[in-house]
C-alpha cells in the first residue's frame, strides 16, 4: 500500500474516532440544551459527568486530522483553508465557546444564574459546531470547490451555502446527538434516566435515518461524484449493507433495552457512515480537482510521520484505554466479554 | 488596514493569548507534581492543598489553552495558506509529534484531575508526572517549528518550492537547541513568578499562613533558578543570532551601521529615516562583547541588508529592551532570594520583599511575550527566512477585518472570564488546612491584618464565609 493511501486511511480513522468520541461530546451538549421533564437536572448532571474528564482528549482527534492533512497533503490543506475560510472560522468560534463555557460552568460557583448562562453558551455552541463541521464535509464532497492551479475559482461563500452541505450539517448534528443518547443510556444510574435517554436515542435515530435519505436524494443533483460513488463503487455496497444492519440492530437493542448492544451497534453504524463517505469520495481529497496522490507532499515526511504515528500509538492507546477504564468503569471490549445486559 | 496587516494582527493576537495559557499549561503541572511529591514524602496536608489548587488552576487554563490551540492549528491555514501549502511537509513532523504530546497531556490530565481518590496515590502522582513531561515535550516540538522559520534547513528552494526535503534536518535546524532551551525556561520562569506573586499577596494579608509560605517557597525556588539560568540561555541565543540571523540582532539593537567595537544600546528611540537613535545610553563595545565575546568584533548593521529585507527596527528593539530589562530584574530578585535563604534571612517577614515579589508577578509573562515578539518581528519581512515573505503567504480571503475583530472580542471576553474565575478560586481558598477563614478579596488595598491570624476575624469578607465556600459547586477535584 502506498504511503499516501496509508496516511489518508489513518486520517479517516482519526475522523471516525473524532465522530465516535468528540462527536458524542457535542451530542451531549445538544441534550443539555434539550434537557426537559421532571429529571432535567439529573440529565444535565449525567451529561456533565460523562463529558468532564474526557472531552479535551477526545477533541485532539480533530487536531490530529488537521496536522496530518498539512504534513501529508499540504496543498489540499491550503485549498480547504482558503475556500472554507468562513465556515471553518465559525466552527472555531463554536469550539472556543463550547470548551470554555463547559469549563467555566464547572468552576464558576456564584450560583444558578451564572451556571445557566454558561450552560446555555455550552449547549448552543454544541448545537452549531456539528452543523458547521457537517457543512464543511458536505462542501468538500459536493464538488463545488473549484481550483485552477493554486487559485480557487469558486469564491468564498457559494460552495458551502447550498442545500447539500446544509443537509450534511443537519445529518452530522443528529448523528452526534444519536451517539450521545445511546452512550448516555448505558451510563445513566437510574432506570428513569435510562428511559429518558432511550426515548431521545430512538427519536434522534429516526432523524438520522431520514436525513441520510435526504442527503442521498440531494446528492444526485448537488454532489454527483459522491452520488456515483455511493451507488457504483464496489466497496460502498457492502458498507451500505453493514450500516443498515447496524442501524436496525441499534433500534432493536434500544426497543428491547439492551443498551450495551445498542452502543456497539451505534458505534458500527457511525463508523460505517464515515467510511462510506470516504470510500465514495476516493481518490479525491477535494472533489473534483484535488486528488489524494497529486496533493501529496514530500514522501520522506510522510514516512517519518507514519513512523511517529506508530511509535506514538504505542504510548497513546494504552493511555486512552486507561483513561476510559478509570472513568467509564468498563473495558473497551465489554460488548464481547458480556453478550447479555 | 490591508489583508496582510489584519492577518498578522489576528495571528499575533491569537498567539499572544494562547502563549500565556500554553506556558501555564506547561509549567503548572510541574508545581502540581512537586507539591504531590512533597506531600507523599512529608505527609504534610499543606502540600496536598497546594497541589489541589495548582490542579484547579491547571484545569481551567488547560481547557482554554486546548481551545485556543485548536484555533491556531486551523489559523495556520486560514491566515497563511501559501505558507502551509508550500512548507506543510517541512514543518509537519514536529507538528505531528506536538499533536501526540498534547494528546498524552490531555489524557493524563483527565486522569490526574478526576482521578484523585479513585486511583492509587502513586499512580495518581505518576499521571501528574506524565502531564508535566508531555507538556514539556509539546512546547519543545512547537518551538522546533519556530526554529525552522527563523533559520530553515533541510531543503533547497527550487522555483519557489522546497525540494529535496529532509524533515529531520529541518526539524533540528540550527537554532533548535537554544530556542527550545530559552522558551522552556521562560515557561517555567513566567509561571513561577506569577504564582509567587499570588502567594506573596496572600501572605501580606495573612502573614501566618503556613500553607502560603510553603507555596511561596516552592514557587520562588523554581523562579529563582530559572531566572538565573535564563541569561545564560539568552547569551547562547544572542551569539547564535549574531552569527546566523544578523538582521534580527541588528534590529534588536537598533544598529544601523556595520562596525567593530559595536556599543550596547540601552533604551533609545530609533529613527529609520536618519538611521540614528535618540535618547539612548551606549555601553562602548558592549554589543561586540555580548555577540562574539570579543570587544573588537565586527557586528553587522542594518546597512548590510537591502531596505526590503530589514525587520521593523523600533518594534524589535523595544521588545528586546522589555525582555532584557524584565529578565534582568527577575534574575536580580532570584539572586537576592537565594542569597537570603543561604544567609538565613527571614525574607517572608519582610513586607518590602513580599511587595517586590508581588510587583514582579506579571513580568515573567511580559518577558515571555516580549521575547516571542523579538523573534517574530526580527524575522520580518520573512515568514520562512530567505525562502518566503510574509506577504506571499497570506490568504486571498478579502474580508479579513471580520474574523480579526470577532476573535479580538472573543479573546478579550475569554481573558476577562478566566482572570475573574481564577481570582474567585483564590478568594474562596482557605488560609490554611483546617482554618475556616478564606483568603477573601484579593485586592491588595483591602484591610491588612498584621496581628496573629487568630485575632483577625475582620480579614474574612462576609461573602466568602466558610459556609459558602464549603458549599460551592467545585471542580473535578471535589467530585
Amino acid at each position: 500500500m502506498s504511503t499516501e493511501l496509508l496516511l489518508g486511511g489513518i486520517m479517516v480513522a482519526a475522523l471516525v474516532l473524532y465522530v465516535l468520541f468528540g462527536g458524542a461530546d457535542f451530542g451531549g451538549g445538544v441534550w443539555d440544551l434539550l434537557a426537559s421533564g421532571p429529571r432535567k437536572r439529573e440529565q444535565r448532571a449525567l451529561i456533565e459527568k460523562a463529558i468532564g474528564p474526557i472531552w479535551e482528549a477526545n477533541h485532539v482527534w480533530l487536531i490530529l486530522v488537521v496536522v496530518l492533512l498539512f504534513a501529508g497533503f499540504p496543498r489540499a490543506f491550503a485549498i480547504l483553508a482558503t475556500a472554507l475560510h468562513v465556515p471553518m472560522t465559525l466552527f472555531l468560534l463554536g469550539v472556543v465557546a463550547r470548551g470554555s463555557a463547559f469549563t467555566f460552568r464547572a468552576y464558576d460557583s456564584r450560583g444558578d444564574r451564572q451556571q445557566k448562562r454558561w450552560g446555555m453558551m455550552f449547549s448552543l455552541a454544541s448545537l452549531v459546531s456539528p452543523v458547521l463541521l457537517g457543512m464543511i464535509v458536505g462542501t468538500i464532497a459536493s464538488g463545488r470547490i473549484r481550483v485552477e492551479g493554486t487559485t480557487i475559482t469558486s469564491g468564498f461563500f457559494m460552495p458551502w451555502l447550498s442545500p447539500f452541505p446544509l443537509a450534511v450539517g443537519a445529518y452530522a448534528l443528529t448523528l452526534f446527538a444519536f451517539l450521545a443518547a445511546v452512550y448516555l443510556c448505558g451510563e445513566a444510574g437510574t432506570d428513569a434516566l435510562k428511559e429518558d435517554f432511550r426515548r431521545r436515542a430512538l427519536g434522534s435515530g429516526v432523524a438520522v435515518g431520514l436525513l441520510a435519505l435526504a442527503c442521498f436524494a440531494l446528492s444526485r443533483r448537488h454532489a454527483p461524484v459522491i452520488a456515483l460513488g455511493l451507488t457504483d463503487h464496489p466497496l460502498t455496497w457492502p458498507l451500505h449493507v453493514i450500516t443498515g444492519l447496524a442501524a436496525t440492530t441499534a433500534f432493536y437493542a434500544l426497543f428491547t433495552r439492551r443498551f450495551t448492544l445498542a452502543r456497539g451497534a451505534a458505534i458500527v453504524q457511525a463508523t460505517m457512515i464515515v467510511l462510506g463517505w470516504a470510500a465514495s469520495q476516493y481518490p479525491y481529497l477535494v472533489v473534483p480537482d484535488v486528488n489524494l496522490f497529486a496533493a501529496a507532499g514530500n514522501a520522506r515526511t510522510r514516512t517519518l510521520v507514519l513512523i511517529a504515528l506508530g511509535v506514538g500509538s504505542l504510548l497513546l492507546f494504552p493511555s486512552l484505554y486507561f483513561l476510559y477504564r478509570v472513568f467509564k468503569g468498563t473495558s473497551a471490549f465489554e460488548a464481547l466479554d458480556k453478550p447479555r445486559d | 488596514m490591508d489583508s496582510l496587516t489584519y492577518a498578522r494582527a489576528q495571528m499575533g493576537m491569537s498567539l499572544a493569548f494562547h502563549m500565556v495559557f500554553a506556558a501555564l499549561g506547561v509549567a503548572l503541572p510541574l508545581f502540581m507534581v512537586i507539591a504531590d511529591y512533597l506531600h507523599l514524602r512529608t505527609r504534610d496536608p499543606d502540600y496536598l492543598e497546594f497541589s489541589k489548587r495548582m490542579a484547579k488552576g491547571t484545569a481551567i487554563l488547560f481547557a482554554v489553552g486546548a481551545v485556543s490551540g485548536t484555533v491556531l492549528s486551523f489559523e495556520l491555514g486560514l491566515l497563511w495558506p501559501q505558507f502551509m501549502g508550500t512548507f506543510g511537509d517541512v514543518v509537519g513532523l514536529p507538528f505531528a509529534m506536538e499533536g501526540f504530546a498534547f494528546f498524552t497531556e490531555a489524557i493524563f490530565l483527565g486522569i490526574y484531575l478526576y482521578g484523585r481518590g479513585r486511583i492509587p496515590p502513586r499512580v495518581h502522582f505518576w499521571s501528574g508526572v506524565a502531564v508535566a513531561v508531555s507538556g514539556l515535550a509539546s512546547a519543545f516540538f512547537v518551538t522546533c517549528v519556530n526554529a525552522i522559520m527563523n533559520d530553515p534547513s533541510g531543503f533547497q528552494m527550487v522555483e519557489g518550492r522546497p525540494a529535496d526535503i529532509d524533515p529531520l534536518a529541518a526539524m533540528f535546524s540550527r537554532p533548535w537547541a537554544h530556542e527550545t532551551l530559552h522558551a522552556l525556561l521562560a515557561c517555567y520562569q513566567a509561571t513561577a513568578f506569577a504564582l509567587a506573586a499570588v502567594h506573596a499577596a496572600v501572605l501580606l494579608r495573612h502573614p501566618t499562613s503556613t500553607l502560603f509560605r510553603k507555596a511561596l517557597r516552592v514557587s520562588l525556588w523554581v523562579g529563582a533558578v530559572t531566572a538565573l539560568l535564563q541569561p545564560l540561555a539568552g547569551d547562547l541565543a544572542a551569539r547564535h543570532i549574531a552569527e546566523y540571523q544578523p538582521a534580527k540582532l541588528a534590529a534588536a539593537e537598533a544598529l544601523y551601521e556595520t562596525r567593530d567595537h559595536a556599543p550596547l544600546l540601552i533604551g533609545g528611540i530609533p529613527d529609520d529615516k536618519t538611521g540614528e537613535v535618540h535618547y539612548g545610553v551606549e555601553i562602548p563595545s558592549g554589543l561586540s562583547m555580548l555577540a562574539f565575546h570579543d570587544p573588537a568584533a565586527t557586528v553587522k548593521g542594518l546597512d548590510a541588508f537591502p531596505p526590503g529585507d530589514r525587520p521593523p527596527v523600533a518594534a524589535t528593539h523595544f521588545s528586546f529592551q522589555v525582555m532584557v530589562g524584565t529578565g534582568s530584574w527577575m534574575a536580580l530578585l532570584g539572586a537576592i532570594t537565594l542569597f537570603g535563604w543561604w544567609r538565613k534571612w527571614r525574607l517572608f517577614e519582610s513586607r518590602k520583599y513580599l511587595w517586590a515579589v508581588v510587583a514582579t508577578g506579571p513580568l515573567g509573562m511580559i518577558a515571555l511575550e516580549a521575547g516571542w515578539l523579538v523573534t517574530e518581528f526580527g524575522r520580518q519581512p520573512w515568514i520562512v527566512r530567505g525562502a518566503m515573505r510574509t506577504k506571499e503567504a497570506v490568504t486571498p480571503f478579502p474580508h479579513m477585518a471580520a474574523p480579526f475583530w470577532t476573535f479580538t472580542i472573543v479573546y478579550v471576553l475569554l481573558g476577562i472570564a478566566v482572570v475573574y474565575l481564577l481570582f474567585r478560586q483564590l478568594r474562596h481558598a482557605h488560609v490554611a488546612v483546617g482554618d475556616p477563614r478564606t483568603v477573601g478579596p484579593v485586592s491588595l488595598r483591602g484591610p491588612v491584618s498584621r496581628a496573629p491570624a487568630s485575632a483577625a476575624p475582620e480579614s474574612a469578607a462576609p461573602e466568602s464565609s466558610a459556609s459558602e465556600s464549603g458549599a460551592q459547586v467545585g471542580g473535578p477535584d471535589e467530585h
